[in-house]
């Protein structure tokens, strides 16, 4: 059949099916199991109403849970045993961890990891709050920031092209066509640069391009937290005799510092999955690996899902802290 | 208190230089992608996209010779330009690789065998021969010519519209958006009436549902991977479309569920108070009333899971791309590219514009909802 016809259909079958459900499905409580009529009509009604919501939650609460909730009890399940060879599963402990700790390209991801961790979400938020200060100021300020806003919508992968291109090396007696080597040589770099080649520094080109994406995301955010600080605490500011530095340092800044938290936190969980960048540009050679690239070569390269499932559990271990955290603020909140 | 900066000029100029310099570099690199996109393989190879916008002086390849040889006054005449287009200035010409830049425009040379040639400013050549010229190698010219910026469509010709051209993107164009329109609609719908019934239903274990649906927010999706795999195969889905429609629902409701109700919270609690006591039941209040004023905060987590399922690559490689690769979607081929044509940027450049095109429209022409989904999800 014809994808497209496929997807039509899907749709018609889709949202008909889920209007069908909760229509027919409703019915079915007021009219059929408990009618608001008879001799046991209020009785009726508060059944039905506690039935109710289940039914607006069933599809929902359905999907979550087997889309999310039980693949993080089944891949903590397959992170501890092994696949026997003819089907079936052995449990073997620790294993897997064990076998993945003794791997050097492990460490190396980790590595990575933790540097990516420290620098993307501290270079977007400080760029984004630069560029939301500075927007503000100005009366371009909105096309500026749809600019900067802009790379949001590209995709990783789309991302990754637009930066090869930026970083692409030719031979030294033919013109440079990236950006990067073209201006290296202009400032009196004797050698075009493979920059994606050179350890250790290369993590920091691909984390570039992280950046550039998530800079208008933090913009965004912390450009409307910055427009929320009271105007009367500036005017006392400005009568006190502070400059424009001391205002953004000192009074700005530290009221909107829940603000900067949340964009930093938000990055930083973009950051721990991130795999479509490292794996379009360089797909973790030349040690620039990363935990879910690490991952993904486990489980679909190496086939071996012990270790794989081991790798994604670390990754759920480095976000629980942050996945507390906003349950703690969220329930803290509906109180 | 704008005041700050506008009674300082300097500290405005400053303000509006610095923010120049960030756009610009914000804006470099997607710029250069575009515009390489309507060169030339020659051109990109020769030039960096940036000289291409002005007038550049540039060694041209090698152009042989060629065209209708005409007898005039006893001798054998061929006439020709070097390039398409007149604004050409050629400011030296060659015929040997050795000495590309031997002459000026204008001058007449004499060849082997008794024979001219002459290449003038605006490109146009005369070779002149005092016999037949046919079964000769004809002279090769080499130039250095000063050319307008010059652009084509023909990548995107190419890479769109040649059904024999296997780089093409037109298959994974339609894949992309087989995938992205029902993955996008279908968990709008399903969040919605989950979030109405955490927004305004009353029952017991909402508020720890509500906390349960901010922790799944975060799960890495990677967890999900050989799980959900090894459940579709099972229940006989295995890979393909119907597998990532339901897999890009599920990663997707966390999101959908929170942004809506956080928004409908917030709706008047009058109105809904009122149409009960009309008499209106739970799913009529729900369509009629809730629907309706909660379009921005729909548009806002369909613009969301538009650019979230047209941009990934992860969910199409595990759950959709099988070995015969008829199922693939753009990001996929362009990765594909990205390994068997690393160095042909007319190619890279034009499959990623194309794929890029579409989130962009979208994202320019729905903007102020993206912001606000945006500030809802995360400002707390």
């Amino acid at each position: 059949m014809n994808p497209a016809l496929q997807g039509l259909i899907t749709i018609i079958i889709g949202v008909g099916g889920c209007v069908g459900y909760f229509y027919g499905s409703n019915l079915f409580l007021d009219k059929v199991l408990y009618p608001a009529r008879g001799p046991h009509i209020g009785r009726n009604i508060t059944r039905a109403n506690m039935i109710r919501p289940w039914l607006f939650l069933a599809p929902a609460l359905l999907a979550l849970t087997v889309y999310l909730a039980y693949p993080v009890i089944e891949t903590l399940r397959l992170s501890l045993t092994q696949r026997l060879p003819g089907g079936g599963y052995e449990f073997v402990g620790l294993q897997n961890y064990n076998k993945m700790f003794a791997e050097p390209k492990f460490w190396e991801a980790l590595q990575n990891n933790l540097l990516w961790l420290i620098v993307v979400p501290a270079l977007s938020t400080m760029f984004g709050l630069l560029a939301a200060q500075l927007s503000d100021r100005i009366r371009w300020g909105n096309l500026a920031k749809s600019l900067i806003f802009m790379p949001m919508a590209i995709s990783f992968v789309g991302a990754a092209v637009i930066w090869k291109l930026v970083y692409d090396t030719r031979p030294i007696d033919q013109e440079q066509i990236g950006v990067l080597n073209a201006l290296y040589l202009f400032f009196g770099g004797s050698a075009p640069q493979t920059w994606l080649t050179i350890p250790f520094w290369n993590s920091f080109f691909l984390m570039i391009v992280l950046i550039w994406i998530q800079t208008g995301f933090a913009m965004v955010i912390l450009s409307a937290a910055l427009r929320g600080v009271p105007e009367d605490t500036i005017e006392a500011a400005i009568v006190d005799g502070a400059n424009p530095f001391q205002i953004f340092f000192k009074i700005k800044v530290p009221q909107i510092m829940g603000t900067i938290v949340v964009v930093w936190t938000t990055i930083t969980i973009v950051v721990l999955k991130v795999f479509d960048i490292v794996f379009a540009m360089t797909n973790g050679q030349w040690e620039t690996q990363v935990l879910a690239n690490y991952m993904y070569d486990k489980l679909f390269r190496a086939n071996d899902w012990g270790i794989g499932s081991a790798s994604a559990m670390i990754i759920m271990l480095l976000v629980t802290p942050i996945l507390i955290w906003n349950v703690y603020n969220a329930r803290k909140e509906m109180r | 208190m704008d005041n700050i900066v506008g009674k300082k000029p300097a500290l405005t100029r400053a303000v509006n230089i610095s923010m120049a310099v960030l756009v610009a570099l914000w804006l470099f690199p997607t710029l250069g992608l575009l515009v390489s996109s309507f060169r030339t393989a020659d051109q990109i190879a020769s030039s960096g996209w940036w000289s291409s916008l002005g007038t550049q002086e540039r060694q041209v390849p090698a152009i042989r010779v060629e065209g209708a040889e005409v007898a005039r006054d006893g001798r054998f005449v061929i006439e020709g330009r070097l390039f398409a287009t007149t604004d050409a200035r050629v400011s030296a010409w060659g015929t040997s690789s050795r000495e590309p830049e031997a002459y000026a425009p204008g001058q007449v040379v004499d060849l082997d065998g008794g024979a001219t040639l002459t290449v003038v400013e605006d490109g146009a050549y005369v070779l002149s021969s005092p016999s037949p010229t046919a079964g000769t190698r004809l002279p090769r010219i080499f130039s250095t010519a000063a050319t307008p910026p010059e652009f084509t469509t023909e990548n995107y010709r190419a890479i769109l519209f040649d059904p024999k051209n296997t780089d093409g993107m037109a298959k994974a164009f339609f894949n992309t958006l087989t995938v992205t329109i029902p993955a996008t609609i279908i968990p709008i719908l399903v969040a919605a009436f989950a979030a109405y019934a955490l927004a305004w239903m009353d029952f017991p274990g909402r508020a720890l549902l509500i906390a349960a649906i901010v922790g799944l927010l975060v799960v890495p999706l990677q967890l999900a991977l050989i799980p959900l795999l090894k459940l579709h195969n099972d229940i006989g889905i295995g890979k393909g479309y119907l597998g990532t429609w339901l897999a890009h629902t599920g990663f997707g409701l966390p999101l959908a569920i929170y942004l809506l109700r956080n928004y409908m919270v917030g709706l008047p609690r009058d109105i809904i108070e009122c149409a009960k006591v009309d008499g209106a039941s739970d799913f009529q209040i729900f369509t009629k009333i809730i629907l309706p004023l909660s379009f921005p905060a729909l548009a806002s987590f369909a613009i969301f899971q538009f650019l979230w399922t047209w941009n990934d690559l992860l969910v199409a490689l595990v759950f959709l791309i099988d070995s015969t690769g008829e199922t693939t979607v753009m990001t996929k081929q362009i990765v594909e590219l990205l390994g068997t044509r690393g160095g042909n940027w007319e190619v890279l450049a034009t499959a990623a514009f194309i794929s890029i095109a579409v989130p962009l429209m979208v994202f320019f022409a729905m903007q102020k909802y993206l912001v606000r989904g945006l500030l809802a999800g995360s400002v707390k």
